[in-house]
């Protein structure tokens, strides 16, 4: 074993190009990761020790997370959050797929048209589309509702891309076999294809469930009462009124954190490549 | 009854025809191989019998039934892919009983069939195993365990050997004739390997660009080939072809380095015919008295196979494969003269490619 380190110490030396690799991806590392320990840090402070600037506090405390746990209303914001990114996120996994399946592998009319009016909605910023979802919300009285906030995103055009892509990688004689075997094209899709490109789908799964987990403009602007907020508009909300008490915000940020950590940890190790190649030739 | 017949079928892409009217019967039972080069439409065919291909004109037939609009599902055939096509994320088990999908059966009915066929292609003990965990061989014979184990009315297979190695393609070759000699099933395969076509078929159906162009059962094709690109195809070395133009006086040899002594075949004189021999029946050295071919040409390769050796000799005619025995003291670079008898010529009209009658 001690041979195999000091080889790969004297590869790393033959090799300063490494070096620089791992510096820089270093680097970047500790960048992305202090402002996430300064937060649970933080959280662990109470109010008089916020501004002192050690990383650890020197008298750590749970009284923020009793605190924040025991006002109903940041259980509440969580659950909300919780259940909406959830729901959005079955909802991409299921049509994203279903729809990227359907122009990867059936030939119709129009096909490539319909790929690139989807693909087209990519190059709108949210915040131009924001002004007709609010229209729409308020005409069909989803202000201030669940589905107000989920409806924009129950289906991606970036998902069907992805699972677009990812779909056309699946060789035709999987499907054509199955097709031989009696199964129809939903069976298809549901027992052979799907399988079979686990791994977009896990990514899909978890971009999806971040980006509704963290989303703050749209469920701001599209809920009024506090028991619709989700928990990014509601943690606001409570620095605000709170005038603003950093150790609280960081204790809600840090809790909120959690549940993204669960997604990555249960989704990632879907995500491994080569799984499809296995039923093909060598 | 399971007959397959196709009746003057064709197939569009577009405007352009690829299939144009092939007629064919497969018979109850039947080991019928399609064989051609690439682009002949053999596959086409094969993917139109399977229902994966829509037919456009003509009738296809399975037990006399007209199944042309019929889903792959419906005409209950069976298919084994090129590249195995068994399904990655199950396991052998799994696979194989995938096929009974559909079926309205009991799960032990089922896991018994699974357990038959398993035992059939000496499968058992991989049953729990994943595909990844086999070697090509072995996913090759889930492929078949799939598509046996619903008794379909007919097997095709898609040149299933062509990704094994030479060692296995061989077993495998065996394995599948043995296979349909104890199922007695009506089996369409499609390969380019004439090998294979030789060593499996009852019959084979040769292609080329859309057409048949002769079918026949192993032995005939090779005794009795139709025109040059059968004679050529089938039979390994591919027959030798010498340039030749009809006399009165006999055909005459179009290079100086062969000499022909034959009647000409019935031909208009001034015809030019090509004379075909195979690398088997040229025998490297003197002439005897039956000789009808002499060439003579300088080595360039020998290729020793252990029981024989292939001589390959510079001609005017292009180069020469002839078979010597493997003891033969011969070098590269040598000049020496083959010769064969008359009765191993075959003869074809150069311009109409067909067979022509023997003199």
């Amino acid at each position: 074993m001690s041979t195999t380190i000091s080889e790969g110490l004297m590869q790393a030396k033959a090799h300063p190009g490494r070096i620089i690799t791992w510096a820089v991806l270093l680097i970047g590392g500790l960048i992305m990761i202090t402002p996430i320990l300064f937060m649970f840090g933080t959280s662990f402070k109470d109010a008089s020790q916020v501004y002192d600037m050690r990383l650890f506090p020197e008298y750590p405390t749970l009284d923020n997370y009793i605190q924040v746990l025991s006002d109903g209303r940041f259980l509440r914001w969580f659950g909300n959050s919780l259940g909406i990114a959830t729901t959005v996120t079955l909802s991409n996994v299921f049509f994203d797929s279903l729809v990227g399946y359907t122009l990867a592998k059936f030939d119709f009319r129009g096909r490539y048209l319909i790929f690139l009016a989807i693909l087209s909605t990519l190059m709108i910023p949210t915040e131009m589309l924001v002004i007709p979802w609010y229209l729409m919300a308020s005409k069909l009285g989803w202000i201030d509702t669940y589905w107000g906030v989920m409806f924009p995103g129950m289906m991606t055009a970036f998902g069907t891309f992805l699972m677009k892509q990812f779909f056309e990688t699946v060789p035709n004689d999987f499907l054509e076999a199955a097709r031989i075997d009696g199964l129809n094209e939903f069976q298809i899709w549901w027992k052979i294809a799907l399988p079979l490109v686990t791994p977009a789908l896990s990514a899909l799964a978890i971009f999806t469930f971040l980006g509704n987990w963290t989303a703050f403009f749209w469920p701001l602007i599209v809920t009024t009462s506090q028991e619709f907020y989700t928990l990014p508009v509601g943690l606001t909300s409570f620095a605000i009124e709170q005038s603003i008490q950093w150790e609280k915000i960081m204790t809600g940020a840090a809790l909120a954190t959690i549940p993204t950590l669960l997604v990555f940890l249960v989704l990632q190790r879907f995500i491994v490549r080569g799984i499809m190649l296995a039923g093909l030739k060598g | 009854m399971t007959e397959i017949q196709l009746e003057k079928i064709t197939k569009k892409y577009g405007a352009i025809e690829t299939i144009h009217g092939i007629d064919l019967t497969v018979k109850d039972g039947e080991f019928v191989v399609l064989v051609g080069p690439s682009g002949c439409g053999k596959s086409t065919t094969l993917r139109m019998i399977a229902g994966l291909e829509p037919i456009t004109g003509g009738d296809l037939r399975i037990g006399g039934e007209v199944v042309n609009e019929h889903e792959p599902k419906e005409r209950n055939i069976a298919m084994v892919f090129q590249n195995y096509a068994i399904y990655p994320h199950m396991s052998v088990r799994q696979n194989i009983g995938f096929g009974l999908y559909t079926a309205k059966m009991s799960k032990a009915d089922k896991n018994k069939r699974i357990e038959e066929t398993a035992e059939m292609l000496g499968l058992v003990e991989l049953l729990d195993r994943k595909p990844s965990a086999l070697s090509g061989g072995q996913r090759q014979r889930v492929a078949i365990g799939r598509a046996m184990v619903r008794n379909p009315v007919a097997f095709l297979f898609d040149e299933p050997l062509s990704n094994l190695d030479a060692q296995l393609r061989s077993q495998m070759r065996i394995e599948i004739k043995r296979l349909h000699q104890r199922l007695k099933s009506t089996i369409v395969y499609v390969t380019h390997d004439q090998v294979e076509a030789m060593t499996m078929a009852d019959r084979i159906v040769i292609m080329r660009d859309g057409y048949i162009l002769q079918s026949g059962s192993p032995t005939d094709l090779y005794e009795n080939p139709s025109d040059i690109f059968t004679a050529r195809f089938i039979g390994n070395p591919s027959m030798n072809m010498i340039s030749a133009i009809a006399t009165q006086n006999g055909l005459v040899a179009q290079n100086a380095n062969a000499v022909l002594s034959v009647a000409s075949p019935k031909v208009a004189v001034n015809s030019n015919v090509s004379v075909g021999v195979r690398s088997h029946a040229l025998t490297v050295g003197e002439p005897t008295d039956k000789t009808g071919l002499t060439l003579n040409g300088e080595i360039l390769v020998l290729e020793p196979l252990g029981s024989e050796t292939l001589v390959h000799i510079d001609t005017a005619d292009g180069v020469i494969i002839a078979s010597a025995p493997a003891l033969h003291q011969l070098a590269a670079g040598q000049t020496v003269s083959v010769t064969a008898n008359v009765e191993s010529l075959y003869f074809f009209d150069s311009d109409s490619q067909k067979a022509l009658m023997r003199p």
